[in-house]
C-alpha cells in the first residue's frame, strides 16, 4: 500500500542563521527510514511520465521500488545504468522541471521527491569502501575529450564502460569544470565531484589537467598526431557576460564566474587561503540564475551584512531552481526584483560605492516567452553597496572555435552540431554549453550522453 | 609537477627559472604567457614567458619577488618541482613585416621584452632597445640585450649605470634624431608603458604595450585581467596580453592593479615570516 501522503518528507538541513555563516552542506539528505518512507510515495505508473522528463532517461520508478523494498544497492545498480554522476544530479538538476514536474502525484499535492531519493542512494553507495569496479577490458580505440565538466565526464563514462581508451584534457589544475570552479561547497560538496572522478578514473579514463586545448595542443593534432580517432568537445560557456554600463571596470565588480572560481577552486572561502577576495559588506549580485544566487550567498558567507540580488523581471522569472530561491531568502538575501542597474558608482579610491538602479515593469511577452521588462518612468535610486557582481550570462569559449578549421559555429559562439552530438568535422562531437550556451549540468550531461553513443557508433563503422 | 632545471638569482629581487613543460615548450611564442601554481595550496599567477627552447622541452620565466607566491617561488631551487604549469597563453607578439622597432623595456619587463628584441633582431629587423632600471644593481639582461640589438641604450634612475634618466628622455632623443621605426614595442611598469605612450602619440608612432593585470584563469573565463581599450572592454588573456598603447585606458588599469595590495602586503609579509621561522 503506497504512503498517500501529500507532501514530500522534508529532507534535514542546516538552520539558515547557522548555515548562513558557513560553507558545510546546506541540505543533510535523508535517514534510510526517510528515503523506504518517500519512496514508498511512488505509485510506479505504468507509463512513466517522469522518465520522460529526465534527460538521461533513468529508470525512475525501478529505482524508487528498490528503495521502497530497502536493495540500495540494487537502486544505485538502476541509476548507475543510465548516469554517471547520480550524487552530483541529486543535489542540482531542476527536478521541479523535469522528473518531479511529470509525476503523476504532483497532480494533487506535491511530487515524489525524486531528486533526494537519487541523491539518498547515491550518497549510501558512495559511503562504502571498497566498491568493486568492474573495468572494461580496452578496446583499444582512442577517445579525447575536452573538458571536464557535466558533458564530459558523462562521455568519458560511458565511452570508458564500452571498452574505449579515454583521455580528458582540462585547462584547470583540477578536473570538475563546472561542478568544481563554479558550483558551491555547501551546495555541492568537491569530495562529492572528486567521489565521481576516482570512480571514472577506476574505469580506466585518464584526466590531463592543465591543458588548454586550442593553444598548447589543437583537434588536429590530437587527432593526427596523437591517435584520438574521434573527439568530444564540452568546453562550455566559460566567456563572462558584463552589462557594458558606466562603472563595470571599478575595484570591487567581478564577474561571477571570477568570485565563484576565487571563494571555490582557489579556496578564498577558507579562513587561511592565500586568495586575494573582498570580503564586502554589502554586495549586489546582478542576474536570477543559479549562479546569481551561489554567488550571493557565498558574499553573505564571507561575511556581507547585506546581499541583494537585482534582476530586472519578476519572482515568476527567476530562472534558478525553486529550492536555491527559497534557501536563498530564509538566509537573508534580499531580492530586489524588477530592478535593473543602469550605473555603479565610485567612491574616491575607485572601488565600488553603489549602483544606480531603475524600476522595471512587464510588458508582453518576448521571443523567450517570458514577459519584457520596462523601465518605469522617473523610477532612478541608488542602492549603497561596495562590490558588485555580474551574474547575467556566460558564453561559449572562443579557443576551440579559432584554431578548428572547418568546425562551424553560431554567430553567437556555440558550436553547431546535430542531434547526436556530431560537428561539421568529421569525428569531432560537442555537447553542453559550448553548444547551447548556458544551460544546466543535466542538459550537459544528457548531450554527453548522446555523444558517447554516436561515438560509439562512428568507430565501429569505420 | 613541472621541474626546475635551472635557478639564477639575477637581482637580489628578480630570479630566472628554467622550467621543464616540453608541451608549452613546443608552442610558445614571444609575447605570450603562462600561468602556475607553486602548490596544491596555492594561487594562479601569470607570468610573460622569458625564453623557450623547444628541443630541451624548457620554458624559462624570469620574476620579481613582490608577494607571497612569487616569496614562496623563490625558495624552490633546482631540481625541485612546481605543481602547476599551463600556457603558452595569450596571443604572440606580432612582428611580421617591421623593418625598424624600438624595443622599450623598464625593470623585471626587459625580461619580457628581451625575446621579442631577440625574435626581431633573428628576423633581420634593425632593434634599438632601450632599458631603464633604477640603478646598477637591479640590471638585468644586459648581455642578452646587447646581443639581440642593433644598439642599446642603457638607463638608470640614478646615472648608477649607463646614461641617467628615464626611457623616454632616451627615446625621445632617437625619435628627434631621425630615426623612423616602423612601430615601438614597451613593456614594463603601467606608469612607464603610459608616458612612453603619450610620447609616441606625439609622433605618430605606432606603439605596442604588453599588459599584465590581475588574472585567475588565462583563457577568458574570469575576466578578471579586463581593461578598457578604445572605449571596448577587452580581456588581456584572450585579446592580448599586447594592446595598441595609444588606445588603452592606463588610469584605469593602474587603477584596477591595486585591487588586493593591501592583502597582498600583509599575505607576502606573514609568508617571509613563515620562512624565517623555518630557518631559526
Amino acid at each position: 500500500m503506497p504512503n498517500m501522503s501529500p507532501k514530500k518528507n522534508e529532507m534535514p538541513s542546516q538552520a539558515p542563521d547557522i548555515r548562513n555563516k558557513n560553507f558545510l552542506e546546506v541540505a543533510l539528505g535523508y535517514t534510510e527510514e526517510q528515503a523506504i518512507d518517500e519512496a514508498q510515495r511512488c505509485l510506479n505508473c505504468k507509463h512513466k511520465p517522469c522518465v520522460t522528463g529526465c534527460p538521461v532517461q533513468i529508470d525512475i520508478p525501478a529505482f524508487i521500488k528498490e528503495v521502497a523494498e530497502g536493495n540500495f544497492d540494487a537502486a544505485y545498480d538502476v541509476i548507475a545504468k543510465s548516469s554517471s554522476l547520480p550524487a552530483v544530479c541529486g543535489r542540482v538538476c531542476p527536478q521541479e522541471n523535469q522528473c518531479e514536474g511529470k509525476c503523476v502525484r504532483g497532480l494533487k499535492g506535491e511530487p515524489v521527491a525524486i531528486g533526494r531519493l537519487e541523491r539518498f542512494v547515491a550518497d549510501y553507495h558512495n559511503a562504502k569502501e571498497n566498491v568493486k569496479v568492474n573495468k572494461p577490458e580496452c578496446n583499444g580505440h582512442k577517445v579525447a575529450i575536452i573538458g571536464s565538466g557535466p558533458s564530459g565526464l558523462t562521455c568519458a563514462g560511458d565511452l570508458a564502460k564500452m571498452g574505449y581508451d579515454v583521455t580528458v584534457f582540462e585547462a584547470f589544475h583540477l578536473a570538475g569544470g563546472v561542478l568544481v570552479y563554479g558550483i558551491p561547497e555547501f551546495r555541492l560538496p568537491k569530495a562529492i565531484v572528486q567521489k565521481e572522478i576516482d570512480g571514472l578514473k577506476a574505469l580506466g579514463v585518464k584526466f590531463e589537467t592543465n591543458m588548454v586545448i586550442g593553444k598548447v595542443l589543437s583537434i588536429d593534432e590530437l587527432m593526427k598526431d596523437y591517435g584520438f580517432e574521434s573527439v568530444f568537445i564540452g568546453s562550455g560557456a566559460g566567456l563572462p557576460r558584463f552589462m557594458n554600463i558606466p562603472g563595470e571596470n571599478l575595484k570591487g565588480v567581478y564577474s561571477a564566474n571570477e568570485f565563484l572560481t576565487r571563494v571555490n577552486l582557489m579556496k578564498a572561502y577558507k579562513e587561511d587561503s592565500t586568495t586575494p577576495i573582498q570580503h564586502a559588506k554589502n554586495v549586489a549580485v546582478v542576474g536570477g540564475g543559479n549562479v546569481a544566487m551561489d554567488a550571493a550567498r557565498c558574499a553573505k558567507r564571507l561575511g556581507a551584512e547585506n546581499v541583494y540580488i537585482v534582476y530586472r523581471r519578476g519572482e515568476e522569472e527567476l530562472p534558478a531552481r525553486k529550492e536555491e530561491v527559497e534557501h536563498a531568502k530564509e538566509e537573508g538575501i534580499i531580492f530586489k526584483l524588477l530592478t535593473n542597474p543602469v550605473e555603479i558608482l565610485p567612491d574616491e579610491n575607485k572601488f565600488v560605492s553603489g549602483i544606480k538602479c531603475v524600476e522595471m515593469e512587464l510588458g508582453e511577452p518576448d521571443e523567450s516567452g517570458r514577459r519584457r521588462p520596462q523601465v518605469k518612468a522617473d523610477s532612478e535610486f541608488t542602492i549603497d553597496v561596495d562590490s558588485v557582481i555580474m551574474s547575467i550570462g556566460t558564453s561559449p569559449n572562443p579557443l576551440i572555435r579559432s584554431t578548428t578549421e572547418g568546425l562551424e559555429t553560431q554567430k553567437w559562439g556555440g558550436i553547431i552540431a546535430d542531434e547526436t552530438g556530431l560537428t561539421s568535422r568529421e569525428g569531432v562531437y560537442a555537447g553542453g554549453d559550448a553548444v547551447t550556451g548556458a544551460a544546466t549540468v543535466i542538459l550537459a550531461m544528457g548531450a554527453g550522453k548522446t555523444a558517447a553513443k554516436a561515438i560509439d557508433e562512428y568507430i565501429k563503422s569505420k | 609537477m613541472y621541474k626546475i632545471v635551472k635557478k639564477k638569482e639575477l637581482n637580489p629581487t628578480v630570479t630566472l627559472m628554467e622550467i621543464e613543460a616540453p608541451f608549452v615548450a613546443k608552442k610558445a611564442e614571444p609575447g605570450q604567457f603562462i600561468i602556475l601554481r607553486v602548490d596544491e595550496e596555492g594561487e594562479r599567477i601569470p607570468l610573460t614567458i622569458a625564453d623557450f627552447d623547444r628541443e630541451k622541452g624548457t620554458v624559462t620565466i624570469i620574476f620579481q619577488i613582490v608577494g607571497a607566491t612569487t616569496e614562496k617561488l623563490n625558495h624552490k631551487n633546482e631540481g625541485e618541482f612546481i605543481q602547476d604549469f599551463v600556457g603558452p597563453l595569450g596571443v604572440a607578439t606580432h612582428t611580421e613585416g617591421l623593418k625598424k622597432v624600438a624595443v622599450v623595456g623598464g625593470g623585471v619587463g626587459c625580461a619580457i621584452a628581451y625575446p621579442i628584441a631577440k625574435k626581431l633582431h633573428d628576423m633581420g629587423c634593425e632593434v634599438h632597445s632601450v632599458v631603464g632600471f633604477r640603478n646598477k644593481d637591479l640590471v638585468i639582461l644586459e648581455e642578452e640585450f646587447k646581443n639581440a640589438s642593433s644598439e642599446l641604450y642603457m638607463m638608470t634612475d640614478d646615472g648608477s649605470h649607463g646614461e641617467k634618466g628615464l626611457v623616454t628622455d632616451a627615446l625621445r632623443k632617437l625619435i628627434e634624431a631621425g630615426n623612423k621605426y616602423d612601430q615601438v614595442i614597451v613593456i614594463g611598469p603601467l606608469i612607464m608603458m603610459k608616458f612612453v605612450c603619450l610620447l609616441t602619440k606625439e609622433f605618430g608612432i605606432k606603439t605596442v604595450v604588453s599588459m599584465n593585470p590581475i588574472m585567475i584563469d588565462g583563457t577568458g573565463m574570469c575576466g578578471g585581467c579586463r581593461l578598457t581599450v578604445g572605449g571596448e572592454t577587452k580581456f588581456a588573456c584572450v585579446d592580448g596580453p599586447d594592446f595598441d598603447g595609444h588606445l588603452v585606458d592606463f588610469d584605469e588599469a593602474i587603477e584596477r592593479s591595486s585591487m588586493y595590495k593591501p592583502f597582498e602586503r600583509h599575505a607576502h609579509e606573514s609568508t617571509c615570516n613563515l620562512f624565517s621561522k623555518e630557518v631559526k
